[in-house]
């Protein structure tokens, strides 16, 4: 690792099945890219890659390897040469591959042939912001192990993501909704991400949303993609390493299918929920 | 009993009672449907991820007045009753310091839930004069293994973080250990009870 860039992390798709313990599922925000960039370079799609916040990685193979970097569009360099994006390179012993920064979108994926192949925690290589748990986020000078390469798939549905700058997000309504006074009318009114947005939830900035029901709930569960709603009535959408139990009602559950959308919303995009 | 939707492939089942939710978290335990990815109880509720038709289909045709009887695990933790607020507990409790002591290691607890941070648990069975509010100022730094109280739960901190519980003693248990198997000392439904030791 020449450089990190602004905050890389080892991500696969995580570690579901210990809720019970206050273990979060964790793992790749972007999944829809990261299990994209595992079939570029020919690995199982639950294969750890990195998760490079803005871009901005280098690395230096010690070992000839296939590499793909999916996300939004970004510039790949190989050494100095432009190499491009969403495509398996060829990088040689000795070779330098570096991410510039993308113009929409937050998050990168590198996946690269064999996996990042540091020890498993709970059955999953994935770092867990909120408890710590997995690898520490990369540092200059870290040496990653690979594990054992796979057949590049070949033929593949290849498109970067595209990171607007408004979102509709389908959401379903629940488990908590009968706590606000119009919840479906109040999600559908404009959102914008805010900058204390991270990988536990972001959070968003709006017209708050009203009680209907004053008083303290009962922690319960969350989901991911719960949409949590503190008594500032400005909601926090819980991504991968969310708490496990929460003592806020939930409005509404964002529909797995657009979570990857939201792991590369920037701060200031606008969301509009639309509930079914 | 009430299910709530929770997205497309969970489900939350409000409970009447804390005995209808354990029948209910030991019912399901005990049958572990297929497709069923997590199993999280709360304080009055259970959260099923996946599964959820399974396990709906299972708790209509369960007698939950008498659950599965299950064998739960018993966890005793060894306790140096030297927290920096047994002064103030006792007096807002109206007894000694060693009273508090007595009460504490006297009662028997159950996980009822977890959260906050791996291998947090939520243990009920707290007696009265014990159950107390939080610190009006959290500290911002209470080291791992501390026992506190709050409300009417008690519970040991498995890593230093910050939090606002009142604190009774500490322990050298280690409450979560990603590597061990299990990885939590406490599991919902465990038996806990503590013990005094110098």
């Amino acid at each position: 690792m020449l450089d990190p860039g602004r905050y890389a992390l080892v991500e696969d798709l995580g570690r579901p099945g210990y809720a019970h313990l206050g273990v979060a599922p964790s793992g790749a925000l972007d999944q829809v890219s990261l299990r994209l960039a595992n079939r570029l370079v020919g690995n199982a799609e639950d294969a750890a890659g990195i998760e490079a916040l803005f871009g901005g990685l280098s690395v230096r193979f010690t070992a000839a390897a296939t590499a793909a970097v999916t996300g939004p569009a970004v510039d790949v360099r190989i050494d100095s040469r432009p190499a491009g994006s969403h495509a398996p390179l060829a990088v040689r012993a000795g070779q330098t591959l570096t991410l510039g920064t993308p113009s929409a979108g937050l998050r990168c994926y590198l996946a690269v042939s064999g996996g990042i192949a540091v020890e498993p925690v709970l059955g999953s290589r994935s770092r867990d912001v909120l408890s710590g748990i997995g690898p520490s986020p990369l540092s200059r000078g870290d040496v990653l192990p690979l594990g054992t390469p796979g057949i590049p798939a070949g033929a593949d549905v290849v498109v970067p993501v595209r990171a607007p700058g408004e979102l509709v997000v389908p959401v379903t309504l629940g488990p908590r909704d009968d706590w606000f006074a119009d919840p479906a009318g109040g999600l559908s009114a404009g959102w914008t991400v805010t900058a204390e947005s991270n990988r536990v939830g972001l959070r968003l900035d709006g017209t708050p949303l009203r009680r209907a029901v004053d008083g303290e709930l009962p922690s319960e569960g969350v989901v991911t993609g719960a949409i949590q709603v503190p008594p500032s009535g400005l909601p926090v959408v819980f991504l991968a390493d969310h708490p496990t139990t929460g003592g806020y009602p939930v409005a509404a559950v964002v529909k797995t299918a657009a979570l990857s959308a939201l792991a590369q919303a920037r701060p200031g995009t606008r969301i509009r929920f639309r509930p079914s | 009993m009430r299910w709530r939707r929770c997205g497309e492939d969970a489900a939350l089942l409000d409970c009447d009672s804390p005995d209808q939710l354990r029948a209910a978290h030991a019912t399901v335990l005990a049958a572990r449907p297929p497709g069923v990815v997590d199993l999280v109880p709360g304080a009055r509720s259970l959260l099923v991820v996946g599964g959820v038709a399974a396990v709906r289909a299972l708790l209509e045709a369960a007698d939950l007045t008498h659950p599965p009887a299950g064998e739960p695990r018993e966890v005793t933790l060894d306790v140096r009753y030297d927290g920096q607020d047994l002064a103030l507990i006792a007096a807002d409790a109206g007894v000694s310091p060693e009273a508090v002591v007595s009460m504490h290691t006297e009662a028997g607890y159950t996980v009822a839930f977890t959260g906050f941070a791996p291998g947090f648990g939520y243990l009920t069975g707290l007696p009265a004069p014990l159950q107390q509010p939080r610190l009006e100022t959290p500290r911002t730094r209470v080291p791992a293994g501390s026992v506190g109280i709050a409300g009417e739960f008690t519970g040991v901190y498995p890593r230093e973080s910050p939090g606002g519980w009142r604190l009774l003693g500490h322990t050298s248990a280690t409450l979560f250990d990603p590597h061990a198997d299990p990885p939590a000392l406490f599991a919902p439904g465990d038996r806990v009870r503590f013990r005094s030791v110098r």
